[in-house]
């Protein structure tokens, strides 16, 4: 009756709080702050913790890198576009543009790359399959991150922010190799 | 001049003016909210990859539609009939200048025709995030921001209506805890308009050449000032009529009103602030940031929800066992009335709200988890168990209390409203479930095709992907029907409801035209007094026990939950 009726107290904030809500408030807020906590912790004792590198670019700068990467280091070739094997723990490259990931990369198991990731024109998701990890790629911006691929295997890279007629279609590949 | 009337059945007072702005608020929300379920359709139908029903052009057409006319126009306009129902009709007082409200009524029309012609043209499938520089055609954008002042000049007209409700002196005491939680709405929507203002007019100028380049991080962080907060304005406002059922069904009063306001204020201070856990993996947003937003920020907020989640059951269940349905933990529940679709409608919300909605959104807001979780179809599935079965459910369950006492009409097809919470409710809540768990596959949200066909290189998912997505699917479409059954009912008893008296005809209903003339012959209100005070103090023992256990059972499904998700996580490639 009174949740839309003036509170019947003239001075509702002196009247006192119930001991059962008192105690729902501070079971509450003990586990919102364990919450906050999981997340420094895991900084510390997790392994999967996003860096916060990043650095401003443009589609032909970061163009150039890829195909300076892919010079060097091209392996083969797969439905038209090529593998490129860089060495361990090398800076590696890949980018997203309409409709695809490119290039395909060969990585080594347990091994630590410095993996830059752009978009050459909209924005696209990076979604690692099946491992699912997924990262916001934004054009203008080289995102900066160490990974360790530590299964081998061949993974599929999907795009999962929508991108055009074509979204369906942006699928790439890594493989992880013992 | 005699502007107000009172309800002989509810005893609510409708000053002339307000009372017009609520049937056409909520009238052309509920049109809104038809269009998206019609084409609410077309997506399940083509997300379920045996049926695959739309091409992929109409299927992002159709999604970006729906997406807009659910989330914005069907919500907002809905709220803006919410707001003048707290302010005018609670507080039994004359609405300040309603020429300006219908002003900020008919730019939201406007804008929310002018944004379907965009999007319908074809040429404006960006999705509702509108993420640059993918473009939209100029009146996509212009749609909206006219929309947004449209409303935005609602909100001045409540805020208004406040001021004129203290001077003119018509309640006694401090405002109702459903205006205080009103306000907290219109408060967090003042904050989301304009930072709706600062991403969408540079947007528009740049769809129409002034501005040359927008920065695609710069226009995500503001724009998720807009996307985020505006859901703090959905939550605010059902759980503001969670209360305001409580207290009409049950005569439920809060079982303290410091503490259901302090949890209103933690909105305000710091759910809005949290927009973080849209952009979580972005470039270069830095780690303190991200923690300090989503635990500082938000964790504060989702408090204030357990809150509301405590305090709203348990003020039921303290008026039930006034009542005498003292048996066990739980006779007070089973003896609601579960046939009512008001109460039907806002108990399934309550619990798939904070069950699903809650515990989905805290999970996948964290810092960390949100990498396994960005863009699946676990968005999505979130989403749709706050602002669907959590908000829109809520809205359907208000209507069905409102048709009487302001459209004057009784429900027509009594029986399937009777059975509408439950068919929508649960069709939604297998949606969501299962949607849930193809995104933890990492199904795709906004994806044509789970196939990949056209691709130069194959993906497949696990057959399990398919089978959840067609699972879900089903309940889609059970859930379709669930919001035709409420459109058929609340559209029909406007139009073939049996007539209350004083009595409304089609016009009135659906033009806001106010009644005869001679049916608002009160001058002014009564006063309205203060809630009648307790007899005896009784805040010793634990007054609703059951609701406690129904919490701490929210709280341990939290925990398991939360502390699986991080074991997921671990599973994966390790980076940094
Ligand atoms: C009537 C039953 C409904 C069904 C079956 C349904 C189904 C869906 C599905 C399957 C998606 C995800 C599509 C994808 O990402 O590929 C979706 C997206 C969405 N839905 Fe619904 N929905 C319904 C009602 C609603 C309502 C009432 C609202 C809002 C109040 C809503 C808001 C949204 C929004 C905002 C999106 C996201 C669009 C985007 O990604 O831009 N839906 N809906
Ligand atoms: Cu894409
Ligand atoms: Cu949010």
């Amino acid at each position: 009756m009174t949740s839309f009726m003036p509170p019947a107290d003239r001075n509702w904030w002196k009247v006192p709080v119930g001991r059962q809500e008192l105690i729902w408030i501070a079971i509450a807020l003990v586990w919102c702050i364990i919450m906050f906590l999981m997340m420094p912790l895991w900084h510390v004792y997790g392994k999967q913790n996003l860096s916060t590198e990043a650095y401003q670019t443009t589609p032909a700068k970061f163009g150039a890198k890829v195909e300076e990467m892919i010079g060097k280091y091209k392996v083969g070739e797969e439905a038209g576009l090529p593998i490129v094997a860089p060495p361990v723990g090398s800076d590696v490259y890949m980018l997203g543009r309409l409709w695809q990931w490119y290039p395909i990369l060969k990585l080594k198991k347990n091994k630590e790359y410095r993996l830059h990731l752009s978009s050459m024109d909209w924005q696209h998701g990076w979604s690692l399959q099946p491992d699912n990890i997924n990262l916001q790629i934004v054009p203008g911006y080289d995102m900066v991150l160490k990974i360790t691929p530590d299964k081998s295997g061949e993974y599929s890279v999907i795009c999962n922010e929508y991108c055009g007629i074509g979204h369906h279609t942006m699928v790439g590949k890594i493989y992880v190799e013992e | 001049m005699a502007e107000f009337r009172v309800c002989p059945d509810s005893g609510f007072y409708f000053h002339k003016s307000a009372e017009s702005l609520m049937k056409v608020n909520a009238v052309v929300g509920i049109v809104a909210l038809l269009v998206a379920g019609l084409l609410a359709l077309g997506v399940v139908l083509t997300r379920w990859q045996e049926v695959h029903w739309l091409p992929a052009d109409t299927f992002y057409m159709v999604l970006t539609a729906h997406g807009i006319n659910a989330l914005i126009f069907w919500i907002i306009f809905f709220e803006m009939a919410v707001l003048h129902f707290a302010s005018s009709t609670l507080l039994r007082c004359r609405i300040a200048t309603p020429k300006w409200a219908w002003a900020g009524f008919f730019l939201m029309l406007i804008g929310a025709v002018m944004n379907n012609v965009a999007v319908f043209s074809g040429a404006s499938s960006v999705m509702m995030t509108s993420y640059v520089p993918m473009q939209a055609e100029p009146h996509f954008y212009l749609g909206i921001i006219l929309f947004a002042v449209g409303a935005l000049i609602q909100v001045f007209v409540f805020f208004g209506t406040l001021v004129v409700a203290q001077q003119e002196k018509t309640y006694d005491g401090s405002v109702p805890l459903v205006t205080f939680g009103a306000i907290t709405a219109a408060i967090i929507a003042v904050f989301t308009i304009a930072s709706g203002a600062i991403i969408l007019i540079p947007t528009f100028l740049w769809s129409i050449g002034y501005v040359s380049h927008i920065d695609a991080e710069m226009y995500r962080v503001i724009w998720w000032g807009l996307g985020h907060s505006s859901q703090q304005i959905n939550v605010a406002a059902h759980i503001s009529i969670w209360y305001l059922v409580a207290g009409v069904l049950f005569g439920a009063r809060p079982m303290s009103e410091k503490v259901s306001r302090f949890a209103f204020l933690l909105y305000i201070f710091f759910l809005q602030l949290a927009s973080a856990h849209h952009i979580l993996v972005d470039p270069g947003i830095s780690t303190e940031w991200k923690i300090f937003n989503t635990s500082y920020a938000m964790y504060l907020a989702v408090l204030a929800s357990m809150i509301h989640g405590l305090t709203i059951p348990g003020a039921i269940e303290v008026a039930q066992r006034g009542k005498g349905y003292t048996k066990g933990l739980f006779e007070w529940l089973r003896k609601a009335p579960w046939g009512n679709p008001v109460w039907s409608g806002v108990a399934i919300s309550v619990v798939t709200f904070g069950f699903i909605g809650g515990i989905t959104g805290v999970v996948m807001g964290t810092e960390q988890i949100n990498l396994i979780i960005h863009n699946t179809i676990y968005v999505p599935a979130h989403f749709h168990a706050t602002v669907v079965t959590g908000t829109t459910l809520t809205f359907m369950a208000i209507t069905y209390l409102l048709i009487p006492v302001l459209f004057r009409r009784q429900l027509f097809l009594p029986w399937v409203a009777k059975m509408q919470p439950y068919v929508f409710g649960g069709g939604m809540t297998i949606l969501i479930l299962f949607m849930l768990g193809a995104g933890t596959m990492g199904v795709s949200r906004r994806h044509w095709d789970m196939d990949f066909a056209g691709a130069a290189m194959a993906f497949e998912y696990p057959a399990i992907a398919y089978t959840l997505m067609a699972v879900g699917a089903i309940g889609g479409v059970l859930g379709v029907v669930g919001g035709g059954m409420f459109l058929a009912v609340a559209v029909g008893s406007l139009l073939f409801g049996k007539k209350l008296e004083p009595s409304a005809g089609i016009l009135e209903s659906f033009a806001g035209k106010p009644l005869a003339a001679s049916v608002y012959n009160i001058d002014k209100p009564e006063v309205l007094a203060m809630a009648p005070k307790l007899k005896e103090e009784h805040h010793k023992g634990f007054e609703a026990p059951g609701t406690f256990i129904l919490a701490m059972l929210l709280l341990v499904t939290f925990v398991v939950y939360y502390f699986i998700n991080w074991k997921y996580l671990a599973s994966v490639w390790p980076l940094g």
